[in-house]
């Protein structure tokens, strides 16, 4: 690899950006294809409910509709969405069918397809079809889960669904023979990714070759490619998923959602291309929801501050069925509570909770977003009540240098564990003190001004990255000079094309310009894994250099043929190859292209990780939140380009900021979706959030790649939850004001002020 | 999310849009801007026969400004009261409020008459109008006729507006230049309806005591509502804190706001006391320094 | 019903549902796709185009209501050269899955046009209308900033 003046390393502007500025990027739902119909869902306005008839005789007079596919029409067993991240046989029975099938599960739900001339007419077919539902109780919270007015599953029998278990040495001894022990119920609210552009397909079967063509693919084209070949009981070769430009994923886009069924479907039976494109309005009560727990956990400290154990007992609502990653958020809540401390005793239960909502799945820091909600809240409890500096707990309390690799709880029904890789989680805690002014802005704490109370809060994360098992690339150097690069990773806004063409310019020495980066569609490499858990840069770029190195060495063997010579005495040297001083293009050196594949094969996460600081400011008459100032500090081993790995933070802590103080998808007790728009689904805008900074670090390396770099995709919006809660409880100090649970809306605020206020009464 | 069906005109005088409303038995609704219409559409929850498009009527997009007040034409959009330096002076309440309506593509679009006769609880304009004694002119089959902005708003997006009138301007009275006001609201976020708003003014006597006392509120009703009791506490009284806090303290007694999932009706009590405190505050230090908002 | 209007410079003349809109009208009938639609409620302002010189939502206005106007679109503010804006914003990285990007750009290339001298605050007040999910807007705002002074002259 190019040591000098390397591609990796600098921040590169994108080159997808000279499309996307100018409009001439391709979305999915600018995709069209000749004589095109156009699809329309009908789901469910109704929580839970038997389904008794769906008559549509009265949509298909309707002119210009031409097809209403219903689960009747999807054989003698509708076919149910495999569950992709921890697929263990006791969630098999909360798979969800592709269309409703006898019952309805949640508002939302897919109960038929009207294939139309026009989305307009489809969507005028909805309002005539008549669907006859049989209402039972809705099921939306903990309490009517324990009380089972009914179950969403009969043949399970209960609306739990697993409990997931992370242990780790002996919890209750360590809790039994604590100094100190603190006990508080959290609660993190339903919110989600809400990626900008709204999902869709095209899908076209070409019945002569008998193949199927579906635009629209992302995160996971051949995981994807797979269920939906074995749906439509398809070879996988016979089925090729196309990634065009992906308007933002956040973990929830590209997971095998019932459209990614039913739209080839459609296209299928009609033997004619077909389009959908999701609305908003049913983007918020279809795709992924995400976050929604309350917990009772426990932390056993020492008199001197030492973290003794952790303990508990978290119900995360999943929603009405088991999606492909709905355990990552749960599992993780569970396994990554200790987060980067040393908690030596761990026992936490984790148990999702089958409920008549929109299912769940992962949005960017699954389970750890809430997580570090939990613990850095505790923390700052712990504190105050030990009357022990905040900050110094930290310190006493952060996994060293010296301890690492340093192992996590282990897991079931999994049966996984895992390590921390590498890193200083104390310099980059002092570091981001030293950059956020900490001393200075200490002044300010408590104090009202101009109206406002001012605090500051801080929080130490880790995020994990790079899962396995491997990624594919394919170089081709073309007989022109150039390198066309083909890579399982995907691209969902990330900014890939310029990463991956960095790490292929050095891995290969020649010059960026002559790169093109072809990505996540299934024509392209054999297999493919993805983009999800901050994996892509890593796994994918690891994949880069492998093959960088590969196709050197045919580089070597082609030239040394010209030579004729021994490819070892055959020279790269930028665009050309030199022998005993005769030189020869590239573009010359083979009448074909010279081809190469590499897997890089990874079974160790990395470990990026750091540390945030906020200070805000809260008016007591409206209990509106300022952020003041906001910091991030992050080591992330190395960065690839540091313009989109700053994007990454900055973007990451903004979101993490709405689901904070903005973000929540809110359902009444009959599971009626009541934010069903952008008016009532708050996203941060251009004016709440002024001021945000990050810095990155790269001062430890990942041992376990050859980049050594550290998934960096998600850490920015990790404990930013955690971060606020505490600069709320700081700037309200006096009040003892404890936030246990998000968003921290004004009107939220204004409450536990006022209850504050009412305490002090009281015990006056 | 298509709209529904419906038929489109666009007349070019006031006579044939209101010929064209009444025609069609009440199914039949106005569209200018579209800014709040638009959404219903797309939603579904409208579903009008025919939209009569007020683009090519002329004259219905001046702001004029006389003596007796600010006349706003129906297809003024919010843009065009934004760049009228001249309000800041004639009508300052009328020019604080409306930089909190909406956002920018929206406020190049929407109207004034939009806004009246679509009459959202929480809107701006419709606060202000009533605040201020505004007097709307309606044109419909039966003619031409004024009406007061109290007996216009009568309920949750609902007016006295008949399926074939049209709102045509809306008049402000006169604002004397050392009139004492102010406008408060909170909103989640930036051009988000407000959660509870205030518009006030007054003028002093001799004595600098209150009089004239006008306090209207936005979304702590279902539609714009005067606090009367306020006034009373205000009217004849020195600008003083013990004076302040009767206002507050009888306006919070006077309203009895909705809850919703935004925020309790509680929240929205206490909210609009904050508000019409900073509020009444604002407006005793406006005339003594002339001073930017605090 | 057939609706004429100058788009990009260019008079056209298309046959529409009086119920599409002009968003609708412009990406699936004149198939220009760089005008995006991502709410369809007029609130998250990637369908953003500009009617005689005014930023508005395409999403929240009638094709048939632009009879005999000026419409442009993302498309129509730069040829084969980036524009300033464009140049900003790929040097700021101001955009990520570029999804929202060009709602943004027609609407600060309106805010610029008008108002050459604007500052950050009105930046941010107005671009509050247009919601991005992927930079935290805080790039964005730098790269209209940033791109002021090509107003200014008088280069668009």
């Amino acid at each position: 690899m190019k040591a000098s003046n390397s591609y990796i390393g600098r921040p590169m502007d994108r080159v997808e950006d000279l499309r996307m500025v100018r409009g001439r990027g391709t979305y999915v739902a600018d995709v069209n294809r000749p004589d095109q119909l156009y699809g329309v869902i009908l789901r469910s306005s109704v929580a839970h409910g038997k389904i008794r008839s769906i008559d549509f005789t009265r949509a298909l007079e309707l002119p210009g509709v031409k097809l209403v596919l219903t689960a009747a029409d999807l054989g003698a067993t509708v076919p149910r969405i495999p569950v992709r991240l921890q697929p263990l046989p006791e969630l098999e029975p909360f798979r969800q069918p592709m269309l409703a099938d006898r019952k309805v599960r949640y508002v939302g739900e897919p109960i038929a397809v009207v294939i139309a001339e026009s989305a307009a007419i489809a969507e005028d077919a909805l309002e005539h079809i008549d669907l006859d539902i049989e209402r039972l109780p809705a099921i939306t919270n903990r309490e009517q889960v324990e009380a089972a007015a009914s179950v969403l599953f009969e043949d399970h029998g209960s609306n739990t669904a697993i409990t997931w278990k992370a242990l780790l040495g002996d919890a209750d001894a360590a809790f039994k023979t604590a100094d100190y022990v603190r006990r508080e119920r959290f609660q993190i609210q339903r919110h989600t990714a809400m990626f900008m552009e709204p999902r869709g397909f095209v899908a076209e079967w070409d019945a002569e070759a008998a193949k199927l063509t579906v635009w629209g693919a992302a995160k996971l084209a051949w995981h994807n490619r797979r269920v939906l070949a074995a749906a439509l009981g398809l070879d996988e070769d016979a089925v090729n998923l196309v990634e065009v430009d992906v308007g933002g994923g956040f973990g929830s886009r590209g997971e095998f959602y019932p459209e990614d069924y039913l739209i080839p479907a459609a296209a299928k039976i009609m033997q004619r291309p077909v389009k959908w494109t999701e609305d908003r309005r049913e983007h918020m009560m279809s795709s992924n929801h995400a976050r929604e727990i309350e917990c009772n956990v426990e932390i056993a400290v020492s008199r001197d501050g030492r973290f003794l154990g952790l303990r508990g007992q978290i119900w995360a609502d999943i929603g009405a069925y088991l999606r492909t990653n709905g355990s990552m958020g749960p599992r993780n809540v569970a396994q990554f509570m200790s987060g980067p401390y040393c908690f030596g005793n761990v026992d936490l239960k984790c148990s999702m909770l089958t409920t008549n909502k929109t299912p769940s799945g992962s949005y960017r820091g699954p389970g750890r977003f809430e997580t570090d909600f939990i613990r850095e809240r505790l923390i700052d409890i712990v504190a105050r009540e030990l009357k022990i500096d905040r900050l110094e707990l930290r310190r006493r309390n952060l996994v060293a240098d010296s301890q690492m690799p340093y192992r996590l709880p282990f897991i079931t029904p999994s049966d996984s564990s895992n390590e921390l890789d590498s890193g200083d989680y104390h310099a980059v805690f002092e570091r981001c003190l030293k950059e956020f002014g900490w001393e200075e802005r200490s002044k300010l704490r408590g104090k009202l001004v101009d109206g406002y109370y001012h605090g500051l809060g801080i929080g130490s994360f880790i995020e994990g990255g790079a899962a396995g098992p491997k990624e594919d690339a394919r170089l081709v150097l073309e007989t022109d000079g150039s390198l066309s690069v083909y890579l399982g990773s995907s691209a969902i806004g990330q900014g890939l094309e310029t990463i991956m063409a960095q790490i292929a310019a050095d891995a290969t020495e020649l010059p960026f310009e002559k790169i093109t980066v072809n990505h996540g569609s299934t024509s392209h490499v054999k297999d493919g894994y993805g983009s999800y858990h901050s994996r892509s840069t890593v796994m994918g770029g690891s994949s880069i250099l492998l093959a960088g190195e590969k196709l050197k060495e045919l580089i070597r063997e082609t030239a040394a043929k010209r030579f004729n010579c021994g490819p070892a005495e055959i020279l790269i040297d930028g665009e050309q190859v030199s022998y005993a001083g005769n030189h020869l293009s590239l573009s010359k050196l083979s009448a074909v292209p010279l081809e190469v594949e590499a897997s890089f094969y990874n079974t160790k996460h990395t470990w990026a990780y750091g540390t945030q600081a906020a200070h805000v400011a809260v008016d007591p008459g409206t209990g509106e939140v300022k952020v003041v100032d906001y910091l991030s500090v992050e080591d992330v081993g190395r960065m690839i380009n540091p313009l989109t790995l700053h994007g990454q933070a900055i973007g990451a802590i903004v979101q993490g900021l709405g689901g904070a103080l903005l973000e929540h998808l809110v359902y009444d007790t009959e599971g009626q979706l009541l934010t069903g728009s952008f008016a009532d689904y708050l996203l941060p805008t251009a004016s709440d959030f002024p001021n945000i900074r990050s810095i990155t670090l790269e001062l430890k390396p990942c041992p376990n790649n050859p980049l050594g770099a550290k998934g960096a995709g998600e850490g920015g919006v990790i404990p930013v939850g955690g971060v606020i809660g505490n600069a709320v409880a700081d700037a309200l100090f006096h009040l003892n004001v404890q936030p246990l649970e998000l968003p921290l809306s004004p009107p939220r605020i204004w409450e536990l002020i006022e209850e504050a206020h009412q305490q002090q009464l009281g015990s006056s | 999310m298509k709209p529904p069906i419906f038929e489109y005109a666009s007349p070019s005088t006031i006579a044939e849009a209101v010929s064209l409303l009444a025609s069609r038995d009440g199914n039949a609704k106005v569209i200018s801007g579209g800014q709040s219409l638009m959404p219903m559409l797309a939603f579904r929850l409208a579903s009008p026969e025919l939209l009569v498009d007020l683009k090519q009527l002329k004259d219905l997009n001046t702001i004029i400004i006389r003596d007796d007040g600010v006349r706003l034409g129906a297809k003024v959009r919010w843009c065009d009261i934004e760049s009228d330096k001249r309000l800041d002076r004639s009508h300052p309440l009328l020019a604080e409020a409306i930089k909190h309506v909406a956002h920018y593509q929206v406020r190049n679009r929407g109207t004034v008459g939009g806004s009246l006769a679509h009459a959202d609880p929480s809107a701006e304009m419709p606060g202000v109008t009533l605040t201020c004694d505004g007097l709307m002119t309606i044109v419909g089959s039966r003619g031409m006729r004024i009406e007061k902005a109290s007996d216009f708003f009568i309920g949750p997006l609902t007016t006295s507006l008949e399926p074939d009138e049209i709102i045509t301007e809306v008049h402000l009275p006169s604002w004397p230049a050392d009139r004492r006001w102010a406008f408060r609201e909170f909103a989640r976020r930036k051009g988000d309806f407000a959660m509870a708003g205030v518009a006030l003014f007054y003028d002093l006597d001799q004595e600098n005591r209150a009089v004239d006392a006008h306090i209207g509120v936005i979304g702590v009703s279902d539609c714009p509502i005067r606090l009367t009791a306020a006034e009373a506490a205000l009217n004849g009284n020195a600008l003083t804190e013990e004076t302040f806090s009767a206002v507050v303290a009888a306006a919070k007694g006077s309203i009895d706001p909705p809850s919703d999932i935004h925020a309790s009706g509680a929240y929205r009590r206490a909210l609009l006391g904050t508000l019409l405190g900073r509020g009444l505050h604002q407006s005793a230090s406006r005339g003594e320094t002339n001073a930017s908002p605090i | 019903m057939q609706v004429q209007f100058e788009l990009n410079g260019e008079a056209v003349i298309t046959d529409v549902e009086p119920r599409t809109t002009l968003a609708d009208c412009i990406r699936d009938g004149l198939r220009k796709t760089g005008t995006h639609v991502g709410c369809e409620h007029g609130v998250c302002g990637a369908c953003t185009v500009l009617i005689n010189g005014d930023a508005v939502r395409a999403c929240l206005v009638l094709a048939v209501q632009v009879q005999g106007d000026k419409v442009v679109t993302i498309e129509g503010l730069s040829g084969d050269e980036l524009s300033p804006l464009q140049v900003a914003f790929r040097k700021h990285h101001a955009l990520q899955c570029g999804f929202c990007t060009p709602g943004f750009i027609t609407t600060a290339h309106a805010l610029l046009t008008n108002e050459p001298n604007v500052n950050e605050e009105r930046v941010r007040d107005v671009l509050s209308g247009n919601l991005c999910r992927c930079t935290g807007y805080i790039p964005i705002v730098e790269a209209v900033l940033d791109a002021r002074i090509h107003y200014a002259r008088g280069e668009e």
